[in-house]
């Protein structure tokens, strides 16, 4: 029941929050707040309640919905999907106190938030495609009412682009389960992965499995985004206002890239196989095109939105990684586990970090009078030390430095991909050196060299802007320096993986 | 002796509505000569209605059952007979409170002496007393056209129904005497047995289709349908009504009648990969261009009363239709249509009749706004109306239905078929027209000037009296089918 | 007792034609009573009969003779594709009253006119005896002139009398089709389980099906006989539009599936890949050119040929699933057309006196009428085909019986959908959010939305969700139907 608490909570809670008068918007938004912290509470005990060592799925609950199509109400989590569902819980309150200040109908922006956020919890722990379909299209209709209604100049197009690329290829991914559905009968993730596993899947039509793999492949690779259907990102993370693009790239992206683990490569083992040499391409493609075009950006949310694309490439170099060269070829366990190991916490880092670094990046444009360009500011470290100085954490352990929590992920990765896809992790590299070249550049540009007249009254950090971020940053030093705290979770998680597939 | 007596009692019924006719004229001119003219009329069309009550009461309780020289009386005539008594019952009472003519006996006279031809015409099977009968009626029906002397068109109308009709009687009389030439006889049934093992001869066919001319003008089928739009417009509405309802009932079943049973082996065939010459092509000629050329006409119409004489004219060509089916369909399907459609184009005509009397003319801009001041009247035209188009659950829905499922059914199986697409076609067309009045009524406003006189009590109940048959015979169409079929089965002619 | 939503919807409407006065109140208390009373029959029905329906058994209501001179009865029976159309007319009549609530003008005759045409509905749904459901079927075609010739918008005369002759041409096909099967089979009775166990020539019946499933699938919007469609939605008023959309398509749909296809399965499987061909444009090109109207009715008139376009579809794939898809998106897209159309008619036009997008967008509605917005934007989400509504489920059984079938079918049809979601996303944007920010002394001043658009949204919205969410109400209905006696030639044709 758990779960099922978990997914309906913040439903729920939206829908009470809408109900209120026009006339109570502060009462709706602390309302919406405390629920995101509730739901945060019951994330955090059943984190407590978790079992690390076992391997499979956990608070399961599974009832059938209509059975004459195979569709189930089938909902676990392991440990991949309860690190997501904390991500998500965590990064909902941030994103709210994020956007504390919205004056524009606020309780209809917090409601959507909610709903979001149910979105979220139920795409992780959804076991059954119809019903992980459904959040994943749930998730939709408030992301794009967020971007629509309280966005930048550009909102409209952005929203529109956005909703359009996502549907296409939820479109492309619901016509393959349909056609996997029509071959074997069965929409739950763990048939279908037996299935496949037994050489079912459309063992003699090799053209119509690649349509399919195909199919499912291009609506998770939209909302990753992978190179090159990220187009729509950089529009729409620049448009959507601070809260909204902190959840999208904190958590809604990660969706993606937890599509790849969970549905891609349990029922495609083949084609992934098949298709290795590609994907890793484009993989190396996302981590390199992106950095290098953050680095011609002059808009500090362009930059920390392209910034974004670079770090998920990096989960996707790992997972591309993994995929076995041959079949039953086992030596290579300790890399495949160390880069799974690694995506995971990639995952989980980045989604705390990029959030943090979006935070920061809105109190910027909040305070400098919507201007947000690199060469507006200058030297503010001198009149706002404090956010200088965190903002500098966020942005090192974007960077990937050591001790804070962007290293252990992208080391994990790194140290898996250079054994198991050599000259791949090669050319990724030079994304590293951008990377690190323009987060610097954001940090001298903005923070160092001589304050203008114009900002010498800028105001440092509140006190209640700083109690919002402590706790991320707590726990970007936390978990920078204890990984344990991650990978004792993920890892049983990510050996049974290896184990299966 | 005795035969004398029984065809007396048989021909009671129409020797009572002669009588009626003769008691109507004598009281208009001795008695009530001074009376002013409302009055006189009121007093003849009761004694008119009367004497039609007492024909029908007669006619209903004493079945009889006589064939001996001229007549031929049986239980399917002599119902037929109650139904056209009961045409002219309502035609009557519709023209009790008509003020086109101060003539009221003559006026009624004339309509009983009519209503007596169509009863002869029904009760007979010899050639020659079918072409008196038909003389009867026509005659007196050229008079009542004429009766409103204050209107041009409808003299007009009279001097055209009489020399059509003139013709058309020249036409049938002398396809009558070829058949007498050919076959020896006037007698419909012996001239088929005088006729069956004979070779069929040129001069036959000319007789027929000479006789076919001749009913087609009193039909109204086309081509031969060019007297009927000025008549049923120029004609005083009632008498229209009348024309429309009781002699098309009364010539059709003559038709049937002859056709049946003089002409069984000419019959031919109609379907298109069996061709066989006979009366039956040439039927289903007369029957597709009466079936065109009346709706076509009829899309273009603007007078009320000229739409509804086009409708006519396409509804002989449904009811043509029926003739071409087998036999054991052919005379149930076509008396149903018939009658039904007798009585609904009655109560169209008597609406038609209750819109000119308060000033107007029966262009369909006066129709506008009826719907507010008499949405009684209103909703009986819309039955009526609909029941022409063929819209269940009314009558002429189920007597379309049926033509069209007899006519399929016609051996050989679905020969038939392209015929009854026209009829289906030609039926949709239809319905365009009929909601052209229909949305005059009720979608468009009233004038704001417009003036509505109550109408006479008397003509809102008959009015709804048809209504409600219309409505009754389409929702249970068995009430009359029932009866045609056992009276068929049991005499079949 | 299903029978008694027939009986009471043209009671309803001869007690309204006597009821004196001009006031609308009483007119439409009657009314929305009656709507009432036949949704409590329907519901009553399901669960009367639900226990044959699982056995996949037709369940007689009643069945007396009427003519028998040729074979013709009065026999009405019910199975379970027909519960579940006669729940979606039960549904689709109370909120078309309620949404009608303000109608001043004549609405005696108003109400009076849209019960018979329930009656009607509610009549073809339940009819056996061919001869009946053909009286029905046309008895439903007069009112429609009326609602819309009388109390319609935009050219209502013209679209009143091209949406009539169209219909009235159809059902010409049609009656043209019965009377041959019925004169073949021997002339002896109209029985539709009776005529369907007859094994008519396979010659006969390639025409013969054409020419009956044309007939219906004409008002069934199949393209291109559409053309009625749009105009006639955009001329109607809101509670016929909502009818029209909602309900008198899925006559024909339905008309289709039990007549055509049950009666000349030889003839079916000659034609379907043609009719699929057809079904396929259909929803391509009602998407398309909704994409691009600037008339806001014009866009739901549009979409709803492209929703239908799915149903076609779906009677054509020949498979259980493809079929009981087909049935629910009838069912699914019958209440969300109403919900569209109550919000463009009701909502915004009967208030705003616009549809043009352009005149709409800077009145910037969400703010002015938000209730409509988040109703559209729910009714957006459902048309989509978004999950959790009845849409999805419809449309993924279609889409999985299609891709049986005719794989490349399918693939167009889910391009379909995905042309669907954007000119549903450009019309939802256009018409209640405006561009900039908008002053608040520049927006409108309207009238709020009124108790009984309320009552009638949350109906509408309640039935998608709940079939959305719990689809097996319906399935449970749908899937034993498709083996009753009168399937079984389907599937000598094939079914699978």
């Amino acid at each position: 029941m758990m779960l099922t608490i978990l997914t309906f909570l913040p439903l729920i809670a939206g829908v009470l929050v809408t109900l209120l008068g026009p006339d109570r918007q502060k009462l709706g938004r602390n309302l919406a707040f405390a629920a995101s912290l509730l739901a945060l509470a019951l994330a955090l005990s059943l984190w407590a309640l978790f079992v690390n060592s076992r391997s499979g799925m956990q608070f399961v609950e599974r009832v059938p919905w209509v059975p004459s199509l195979g569709i189930e109400y089938h909902l676990g989590v392991d440990g991949l999907g309860l690190l997501m569902v904390l991500l998500s819980a965590l990064i909902v309150p941030f994103a709210m106190r994020a956007s504390w200040k919205i004056e524009n109908n606020p309780k209809l922006y917090f409601s959507l938030v909610l709903f979001l956020e149910s979105g979220l919890f139920g795409t992780f722990t959804a076991q059954n495609f119809i019903h992980w379909f459904l959040f994943w299209e749930l998730s939709l209709i408030p992301a794009f009412f967020l971007i629509r209604m309280w966005g930048g100049p550009k909102r409209t197009s952005a929203a529109f682009q956005f909703f359009l690329y996502t549907m296409a290829g939820s479109v492309a991914m619901l016509a393959a389960f349909l056609a996997l559905y029509a071959a074997t009968g069965a929409f739950d993730f763990a048939q279908l992965a037996e299935a496949a596993h037994r050489g079912g899947l459309f063992a003699d039509h090799k053209t119509l499995a690649a349509a399919v793999f195909l199919g499912v492949f291009l609506g998770l690779a939209v909302k990753v985004p992978l190179v090159p259907f990220h187009t729509w990102l950089p529009a729409a993370y620049a448009e959507a206002p601070t809260g909204t693009a902190m959840l999208l790239t904190g958590a809604m992206s990660k969706m993606g890239v937890y599509g790849f683990l969970r549905i891609l490569w349990p029922i495609f083992p083949e084609q992934m196989r098949a298709w290795r040499l590609p994907l890793l391409a484009l993989a190396a493609a996302t981590i390199v095109f992106p950095a290098a075009a953050a680095f011609a950006q002059k808009d500090l949310k362009r930059m920390v939105a392209y910034s974004s694309i670079n770090h998920l490439g990096y989960c996707l170099l790992g997972i591309f990684a993994v995929v076995r060269l041959t079949e039953g070829s086992a030596d290579s366990t300790n890399e495949q586990a160390a880069a799974l190991n690694g995506v995971i916490l990639q995952m989980f880092n980045h989604g705390l970090t990029a959030s943090a670094l979006f935070y920061f990046v809105g109190l910027i444009e909040q305070r400098g009078g919507a201007l947000r360009g690199l060469n507006d500011f200058g030297g503010l470290r001198r009149a706002a030390p404090v956010f200088c100085g965190l903002m500098g954490i966020a942005l090192f352990a974007s960077l990937g430095l050591p001790g804070l929590n962007g290293f252990p992920g992208e080391f994990l990765i790194f140290k898996g991909a250079l054994q198991l896809a050599p000259r791949t992790a090669l050319l990724s590299i030079p994304g590293l050196l951008l990377t690190a070249i323009f987060l610097l550049t954001i940090l001298q540009r903005v923070f160092s060299g001589p304050l203008p007249a114009k900002w010498n009254g800028w105001p440092d950090l509140t006190t209640g802007e700083r109690l919002t971020v402590l706790p991320v940053m707590a726990l970007i030093f936390v978990l920078g320096l204890f990984p344990q705290l991650l990978t004792g979770v993920a890892n049983p998680a990510v050996m049974r993986m290896l184990k299966l597939f | 002796m005795n035969l004398y007596l029984e065809c007396l009692t048989a021909l009671t019924p129409e020797i009572m509505v002669i009588a009626t006719a003769l008691i109507v004229l004598l009281v208009d001119l001795a008695v009530v000569q001074a009376k002013p003219a409302a009055h006189r009329a009121a007093l003849a069309g009761a004694i008119t209605c009367l004497g039609c009550s007492l024909a029908m009461i007669w006619v209903a309780l004493m079945p009889c059952s006589v064939h001996v020289a001229m007549l031929a009386v049986s239980p399917m005539t002599q119902w037929i007979k109650l139904s056209l008594l009961l045409m002219t019952f309502f035609a009557a009472v519709l023209s009790w409170h008509e003020r086109f003519t101060r003539h009221a006996g003559e006026y009624f006279a004339l309509l009983l002496l009519a209503a007596a031809g169509l009863m002869l015409l029904v009760s007979s099977d010899n050639l020659l007393m079918i072409f008196i009968a038909l003389e009867l009626l026509s005659i007196s029906l050229y008079a009542l056209a004429a009766f409103d002397k204050a209107s041009l068109a409808s003299s007009e109308a009279a001097l055209k129904y009489l020399l059509f009709g003139g013709m058309s009687a020249a036409f049938t009389l002398f396809g009558i005497s070829l058949v007498y030439g050919i076959a020896g006889d006037i007698q419909l049934g012996f001239i088929a047995g005088r006729l069956r093992g004979q070779p069929v001869e040129p001069v036959f066919y000319a007789a027929l289709v000479m006789t076919l001319v001749g009913f087609a003008f009193k039909l109204a089928a086309a081509p031969f349908h060019l007297w009927a739009p000025d008549v049923y417009q120029g004609a005083p509405t009632p008498v229209a009504s009348f024309i429309a309802s009781g002699s098309k009932v009364a010539s059709f079943f003559v038709l049937a009648r002859i056709l049946l049973t003089a002409f069984p082996g000419a019959r031919g065939m109609a379907s298109v990969s069996d061709f066989l010459p006979g009366w039956a092509p040439i039927l289903m000629v007369l029957a597709v261009l009466s079936m065109v050329a009346g709706n076509v006409a009829a899309i273009v119409q603007t007078n009320v009363k000229r739409l509804l004489a086009y409708s006519a004219i396409a509804h002989a060509g449904y009811a043509l239709l029926a003739l071409l089916a087998d036999q054991r369909h052919a005379l149930s399907a076509l008396l149903f249509y018939t009658i039904t459609y007798a009585f609904t184009v009655l109560g169209a005509f008597a609406v038609v009749g209750v819109v000119e009397d308060s000033g107007r003319q029966a262009s369909l801009g006066d129709f506008a706004g009826l719907s507010r001041r008499a949405p009684l009247l209103s909703f009986c035209m819309l039955v009526f109306m609909l029941s022409l188009a063929g819209i269940p659950p009314l009558s002429g829905f189920f007597g379309k239905f049926y033509v069209f499922t007899a006519a399929a059914a016609a051996p050989p199986q679905l020969s038939l078929l392209w015929l009854v697409v026209v009829g289906v076609a030609a039926s949709a067309v239809s319905l365009y027209y009929y909601l052209q009045v229909l949305k005059q009524i009720y979608a468009v406003a009233p004038a704001p000037s417009a003036t509505w006189p109550r109408p006479a009590f008397s003509a809102q109940v008959a009015i709804v009296m048809l209504a409600v048959i219309v409505i009754a015979l389409g929702c249970a169409p068995d009430l009359l089918l029932g009866k045609i079929t056992s009276l068929l089965k049991s005499h079949p002619f | 007792m299903p029978a008694w939503t027939i009986y009471i919807s043209f009671l309803g409407a001869a007690f309204l034609m006597f009821l004196p006065g001009d006031d609308p109140r009483p007119a439409r208390v009657t009314a929305l009573l009656a709507a009432l009373a036949g949704l409590a029959c329907a519901a009553m029905g399901i669960i009367e009969c639900r226990h044959h329906v699982a056995a996949g058994v037709l369940t007689d209501v009643a069945n007396a003779p009427w003519i028998a001179e040729l074979g013709i009865r009065y026999h009405l029976a019910a199975d379970g594709i027909s519960l579940v159309l006669v729940l979606l007319t039960g549904i689709a009549a109370v909120a078309g009253v309620l949404f009608s609530w303000n109608v001043e003008n004549r609405s005696r005759e108003f109400f009076a006119l849209y019960l018979a045409l329930i009656g009607g509905v509610y009549g073809v749904f339940l009819s056996v005896d061919l001869f009946l459901l053909f009286v029905f079927y046309e008895i439903a075609i007069i009112p429609k002139y009326f609602l819309i010739a009388i109390w319609g918008s935009t050219r209502r005369e013209y679209g009143a009398m091209k949406l009539a002759l169209y219909s009235f041409v159809g059902s010409a096909m049609v009656l043209v089709g019965l009377i041959a099967a019925y004169v073949v089979a021997g002339g002896k009775t109209f029985d539709l389980v009776e005529l369907a166990k007859y094994p008519f020539p396979a010659a006969f019946q390639n025409w013969a099906f054409v020419l009956v499933f044309v007939g219906f699938a004409i008002l069934a919007g199949l393209w291109p006989f559409h053309t009625w469609a749009p105009t006639g939605h955009v001329a109607a008023p809101t509670a016929a539009s909502m009818l029209l959309a909602g309900v008198v398509m899925k006559l024909g749909a339905y008309g289709a599936l039990r007549v055509a296809m049950t009666l000349f399965p030889i003839g079916l499987h000659t034609w379907q890949n043609t009719i699929a061909v057809l079904a396929v444009v259909g929803i391509v090109y009602g998407a398309l050119v909704a994409l691009v109207q600037q008339d806001f009715k014009f866009v739901i008139g549009y979409s709803s040929v492209s929703h239908m376009g799915f149903v076609l579809l779906g009677l054509m794939t020949l498979t259980q699933i493809g079929l009981s898809g087909a049935v629910l998106q009838m069912f699914s897209h019958g209440i969300i057309a109403g919900l569209l159309f109550a919000v463009v008619g009701r909502m915004v036009y009967d208030r705003t006196h616009t549809r043009d997008l352009a005149k709409l967008q800077p009145m910037n509605l969400n703010q002015v009428l938000p209730f409509a917005a988040v109703t559209f934007v729910v009714g957006c989400a459902a048309s989509m085909g978004l999950p959790g509504f009845s849409g999805f489920i419809a449309e993924l059984q279609v889409l999985v019986g299609a891709w049986q079938t005719f794989p490349v079918f399918a693939v167009l049809a889910a391009v379909g959908i995905l042309v669907g979601a954007a000119y549903t996303l450009r019309v939802l944007l256009k018409a209640f959010f405006a561009e900039g920010v908008v002053d608040a002394q520049d927006l409108p001043r309207l009238q709020p939305i009124t108790a009984p658009e309320r009552a009638g949204t949350l109906l509408l919205l309640a039935a998608t969700l709940i079939i959305g969410l719990y689809p097996r109400i319906l399935m449970e209905l749908i899937t034993p139907s498709l083996n009753s006696p009168l399937m079984r030639p389907l599937w000598k044709a094939g079914l699978r």
